[in-house]
């Protein structure tokens, strides 16, 4: 059993990232965070930097959590690689952060947190970013 | 002064507002792919070959020549901010580079690295407007054997001094050759390894080779690479450079303009050779030893003026010898060859238009570059965000579109496959693609010139060198071929340890 957290180095992603610690504490759960990338382009601000990546695993110590920092380049989708991980952790929550986005932008586009709700075997905890 | 009241019409000419739109086309063009990694201004240029048939030759030169310069301005942006160098004249501004950005200095290394490039390219473009005219003079006097024999001294250099083993330059050159050979014998008028296909008795297509060779292959050897962890980018704002900056710049601007240019007029160009050059000038003359190697702006602004005044000097043999230096020089020749003109010793007197226009464009496209780059480079480096599967299916379609157009025959666009795969092929055992592009191109005109100087002299081979021209090219390709090994064993003993490696991208085709 675990908590996933999807991590990106964005508002969103902080807000998933601090609910999920709360959760972990609350829960005393391990917590997984996950921060994936296609790896098709050259730059993706999606994917967290060293020393972002290293500031997230000092937050999680601080917070006495816990933890296991996952980061991959598989390409596939950041929804996929969640999916599968709670599949095989046997997650008992998914945390995921939510982008403000016009229903256009969406049905082009398409959403991982959309994929992710509407296929979890477990409860999934969507957050919105601090405006 | 005749050059002058010349390059006073060419700005008539460039200064036209058609001219000046693909002026800017290109050079935007030109900065585009400078700064993605993989795609050089030659593929490019490749790929919008099949807009010649269509456009005025002035006005597709502009452009070519805009696409030309803004690479190796875009280049170095990719260099600084991520380490990746966008083109291989970039590869050493990256050393220092990439430093100065980790240490927060990204804004003056950019700067130093645009108003380089400029101050150089103005400079170079100059000394192509005075040089030109006067080795015109010089050319017009030779005869078979020594375009030959110049022609002999550029595949050699190419081949010997670029890339890292000589035996796969040779190797490529030796394909590039062969390929050249397809079709019917101008002379003789036999066909020779057409191998019975119609299709194959005119030549393969310039067009149809070129983006085989660098587009398609390239594109194939990204799909097979396809994934890789994202690099860290170091963001910045717009380029400024302080006080302290510009004084300790511009002398390494300087003295890279006057180290580039006549690296890249001689026909044994590229860039790779004159920027490392001037790295390691700057390096032994800067009064700041200790911080080269972690972010000496010597270091960036030196090769980055070195490789805009090469490329400015990469096109006085391009337009008085009709010889190429580079990758890109050698494609922008397969469009003169599309146009019918001729590049050589005539083309002055037989196209002013067209060369001066050129001329006086490039100092337009300059001023250009220098606009959208400094205040830009950040939205530049954004380009580096796209999903290289949308790139590179883009250039795969319109690669396939501009083979077909070259005939409007589906022949053409299996052959483009056949091509794509041998690109692919010498990019994966590490066959270097520039010796290949430029045997394709100018084999054909060598051997014109190789079988008249034989006509002449009544076939005795007395006759390839019996000029004293051509005598002095021939010892200069001896000295290049035994020259470096003998300096390389004498550094071996010396055992010097200081040179940093110099990394080559051979592989990927770009420039």
């Amino acid at each position: 059993m675990a908590i996933i957290v999807g991590y990106v180095p964005t508002p969103e992603g902080m807000a998933a990232l601090d609910s999920a610690i709360e959760e972990a504490q609350h829960r005393h759960q391990r917590l997984v965070v996950v921060n994936s990338s296609r790896g098709e382009s050259l730059v993706d601000p999606r994917f967290a930097t060293g020393a972002e990546w290293h500031s997230v695993d000092q937050r999680l110590a601080d917070a006495g959590v816990d933890h296991e920092l996952v980061q991959l380049v598989e390409g596939k989708d950041a929804a996929e690689q969640i999916l599968a991980l709670a599949n095989d952790l046997n997650a008992e929550l998914i945390v995921i952060g939510l982008r403000r986005r016009t229903p256009v932008g969406k049905l082009i586009m398409g959403s991982q947190a959309q994929t992710i709700l509407l296929q979890a075997e477990c409860p999934v905890l969507a957050v919105k970013g601090k405006a | 002064m005749d050059a002058l009241s010349e390059l006073m019409n060419g700005f008539a000419t460039a200064a036209h507002p058609t001219n000046l739109l693909y002026a800017f086309l290109g050079v935007l063009l030109g900065t585009a792919i400078g700064v993605l990694p993989g795609i050089g201004p030659a593929m490019t240029i490749a790929l919008l070959l099949p807009l010649t048939y269509s456009l005025e030759p002035t006005q597709a030169f502009i452009m070519f020549a805009g696409i030309y310069y803004g690479g190796m301005y875009g280049g170095s942006t990719t260099s600084i901010l991520l380490n990746t160098p966008g083109e291989s004249a970039s590869v050493v501004t990256a050393i220092e580079g990439n430093q100065m950005a980790k240490r927060g200095r990204a804004a003056a290394a950019l700067a130093t690295a645009a108003i380089g490039s400029f101050i150089a390219g103005t400079i170079g473009t100059l000394c192509l407007a005075l040089v030109a005219p006067q080795i015109v003079k010089l050319a017009i006097k030779m005869g078979a054997p020594d375009y030959f024999a110049v022609m002999v001294l550029a595949f050699i250099a190419v081949t010997t001094v670029l890339g890292a083993s000589k035996v796969r330059g040779l190797a490529a050159l030796a394909i590039g050759l062969l390929i050249g050979l397809i079709g019917i014998d101008p002379t003789s008028g036999q066909q020779r390894l057409t191998l019975g296909i119609p299709e194959l008795a005119d030549g393969i297509d310039v067009v149809v080779v070129a983006v085989g060779l660098f587009a398609v292959g390239e594109a194939l050897w990204i799909a097979a690479h396809l994934r890789r962890t994202p690099a860290d980018i170091i963001s910045v704002g717009a380029a400024r450079m302080t006080r302290e900056d510009w004084r300790r710049s511009w002398k390494p601007w300087l003295r890279g303009t006057a180290i580039g240019f006549p690296f890249g007029a001689v026909p044994a160009g590229g860039a790779e050779i004159p920027t490392f050059l001037s790295y390691v000038t700057e390096k032994k003359l800067t009064k700041h030893p200790e911080e080269f190697g972690k972010g000496a702006i010597e270091g960036v602004a030196g090769p980055e003026a070195t490789n805009n005044a090469s490329a400015a000097g990469g096109l006085v043999p391009l337009l008085t010898l009709g010889i190429p230096t580079t990758a890109t020089a050698a494609v922008m020749l397969g469009a003169f060859q599309g146009y019918g003109i001729q590049p050589g010793p005539r083309l002055l007197q037989t196209q002013p238009e067209l060369v001066w226009g050129l001329v006086a464009s490039l100092f337009i496209g300059n001023v250009i570059l220098l606009a959208l780059n400094l205040p830009l480079a950040p939205m530049w480096a954004k380009l580096l965000r796209i999903p290289r599967p949308y790139l590179y299916a883009g250039i795969l379609f319109f690669a396939s579109i501009g083979a077909y157009a070259a005939n409007l025959s589906t022949f053409d666009l299996w052959l483009l496959l056949l091509l794509g795969a041998l690109g692919f092929g010498m990019r994966r055992y590490g066959l270097p693609v520039v010796p290949a592009i430029i045997g394709i191109i100018l084999g054909p005109t060598a051997e014109e010139q190789l079988r008249r100087a034989l006509q002449i002299s009544d076939g005795a081979v007395s006759g390839l060198y019996n000029t004293w021209f051509s005598k002095v090219v021939y010892a200069v390709i001896v000295l290049v071929l035994v020259v470096p090994p003998i300096v390389g064993r004498i550094r071996e003993r010396r055992a010097s340890r200081e040179t940093p490696e110099l990394q080559h991208s051979d592989r990927t085709g770009g420039q």
